[in-house]
């Protein structure tokens, strides 16, 4: 066998890691440089508050903007409360068994189908079953249920690691579990299950299959929960794929890699004042 | 001790314990006194802290636990369907091992047990905080501190809260896991005063592995060994001159 010098191979290992890493953030690095490169010039007060003309070769974005910010919001509105509750659930007041395997197992399977499945199932039930329409309802609730299994799993992982302690300690002091769940557990999980929601939000605005089938591709400024309305994320992929426009595409994807970006950094600013209130 | 005849405030029955098939507590008989220190010692595993948590049914959580016998505090068995379990938690409170805040604020801390018992006046709210500090003698140390997350203490400092936050809702009874493992002999002296203090206004029970501790602070012990009530006495009687062989050996050091 081949013996290899402990301390050389703790260097091989660690060159090793360290260029995959890199790998990594140099295709980040691409990324954002195509696309802020050819998107940026497009970008201006004016692509941001006018809407799309002549099929989007002309005017701005607004409409689309509108419609993502609206259908993310439903999205997480139905989801968030559904995903922490089922979270709660699993972990403060079942024990460990068949039931509590059963809704992991098919939260797992909702996780690992694709998106267009979604659509699919969206344009059946919410579409026609349910006579939504395509609408900002119909795409809204489709997110829902996609990004679901994301935030049960965040959810359940952040409740799972606040301290039992602290559990025991409301208990002795004669708490309910609903108290302790909301007065204890709840607070210490929130950096964990905001995480999970603000990876929901990322999916809900770059989703493209899901969306086009149940909300549609109305360029129209949405007026109700029920118009049929265009996202960001199929702007682009219209745009791009009939070959509407490809600066108006590369603004459109500049404008939502940004957004993404700026809740990312958002959020952690965020989470790192609460836990440096909390500590 | 010069004080007068102490009445009985928890009377335990042939109180037997499971844990699923297992037999943790073996038919105990023990009468606990009221404002005494009782303090419970014993070898490793042998249901101190389970015997601790019967009286508070915190076991209730455990699952495939099991009690019977009876527990009667105020008049009541513990057990009986009627018991109103978050009172009888808030009756007969519970310090731990570890000193456990909650990652809050020290005053937040303190009214917990409070607002979860439904108090909200601010007024009120303060007054036992103030209360509370100044019993564990913490008032003066951390009165400019009180929005403070609680996790800034040192470990003394946190046991102190830990138990304030106790006292805050006023319990007739104090169980105590040892409650000094995790800090100093120095700290550990100074929370020994406290109980002290603390037996002039409530009953004390602690399980401890140290045996000094055991003498010096409490008014009664009793020796646990594999589930067994030993022995029960008071606590000079049994340091001095134990009626059973196995606390003989167990105290003289020559267990094993
Ligand atoms: N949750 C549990 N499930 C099953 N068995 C348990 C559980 N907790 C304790 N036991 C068992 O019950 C017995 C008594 O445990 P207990 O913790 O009451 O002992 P102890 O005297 O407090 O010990 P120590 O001094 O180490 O704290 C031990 O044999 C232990 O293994
Ligand atoms: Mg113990």
């Amino acid at each position: 066998m081949l013996r290899i010098n402990p301390r050389t191979e703790q260097k091989i290992i660690s060159y090793l890691l360290y260029f995959l890493t890199s790998i990594a953030i140099i295709v980040l690095i691409f990324i954002l440089t195509v696309i802020l490169k050819n998107g940026l010039p497009q970008l201006s007060l004016e692509f941001l508050t006018k809407n799309p003309a002549d099929m989007g070769r002309e005017g701005g974005i607004l409409s689309t903007i509108l419609a993502t910010v609206f259908l993310t919001f439903i999205a997480l509105l139905v989801a968030t409360p559904l995903g922490v509750g089922t979270a709660i659930y699993l972990t403060e007041y079942t024990l460990e068994g068949r039931v509590t395997k059963i809704i992991r197992f098919g939260a797992e399977c909702l996780a690992g189908i694709p998106s267009i499945i979604f659509g699919l199932f969206g344009f059946i039930l919410f579409v026609n079953k349910l006579n939504f329409g395509w609408s900002i309802l119909s795409g809204g609730l489709t997110l829902a249920f996609m990004i679901l299994p994301t935030i049960i799993r965040t959810s359940e992982e952040a409740i799972k690691s606040v301290p039992m302690a602290y559990r025991l300690v409301s208990f002795s002091l004669g708490s309910t579990r609903w108290q302790t769940v909301t007065k204890v557990v709840l607070p210490s999980a929130i950096p964990g299950i905001v995480t999970g929601v603000i990876l929901s939000i990322g999916r809900s605005i770059g989703e493209t299959a899901a969306v086009i089938f149940t909300a549609g591709s109305a360029l129209r400024m949405p007026t109700s929960i029920f118009s049929s309305s265009r996202t960001m994320a199929v702007h682009f992929y219209i745009l791009a794929k009939e070959g509407v426009s490809m600066p108006k595409a590369y603004g459109t994807a500049a404008v939502l890699v940004i957004s993404i970006l700026a809740i990312n950094l958002l959020t952690y600013y965020m989470m790192g004042r609460y836990i440096k209130k909390k500590s | 001790m010069s004080r007068q005849a102490a009445e009985n405030i928890i009377v335990i029955k042939n109180l037997n314990f499971y844990y699923g098939q297992f037999q943790a507590l073996k038919n105990i008989n023990l009468e606990i006194k009221a404002r005494r220190i009782t303090a419970l010692i014993g070898p490793s595993g042998c249901g101190k802290s389970t015997f601790l948590r019967t009286l508070n049914r915190m076991n209730d959580l455990i699952e495939g636990a099991r009690a019977e016998g009876e527990i009667w505090f105020d008049g009541k068995n513990i057990f009986s369907p009627e018991t109103d379990l978050l009172e009888l938690r808030r009756r007969v409170g519970m310090v731990f091992q570890r000193p456990n805040p909650f990652p809050l604020s020290i005053a937040d801390n303190v009214t917990y047990g409070l607002r979860v018992h439904g108090h909200f006046d601010r007024l009120f709210l303060e007054e036992r905080l103030y209360w509370s500090l100044k019993a564990v003698n913490l008032w003066d140390e951390l009165k400019d501190r009180l929005n403070e997350s609680a996790l800034n203490l040192t470990g003394e400092q946190q046991q102190r809260l830990c138990i304030a936050r106790l006292l805050a809702v006023q319990p007739e009874v104090v169980l105590m896991d040892e409650p000094c493992s995790a800090l100093d002999p120095v700290a550990t002296a100074r929370i020994e005063d406290l109980m002290r203090e603390l037996r002039e206004n409530y009953t004390i029970i602690i399980v401890t592995h140290n045996m000094q501790q055991a003498a010096r602070v409490s008014d009664y012990t009793g020796y646990f060994l594999l589930g067994e009530l030993v022995e029960f006495g008071d606590t000079n009687q049994i340091f001095t001159s134990p009626r059973d062989k196995r606390t003989e050996d167990y105290i003289t050091g020559r267990f094993g």
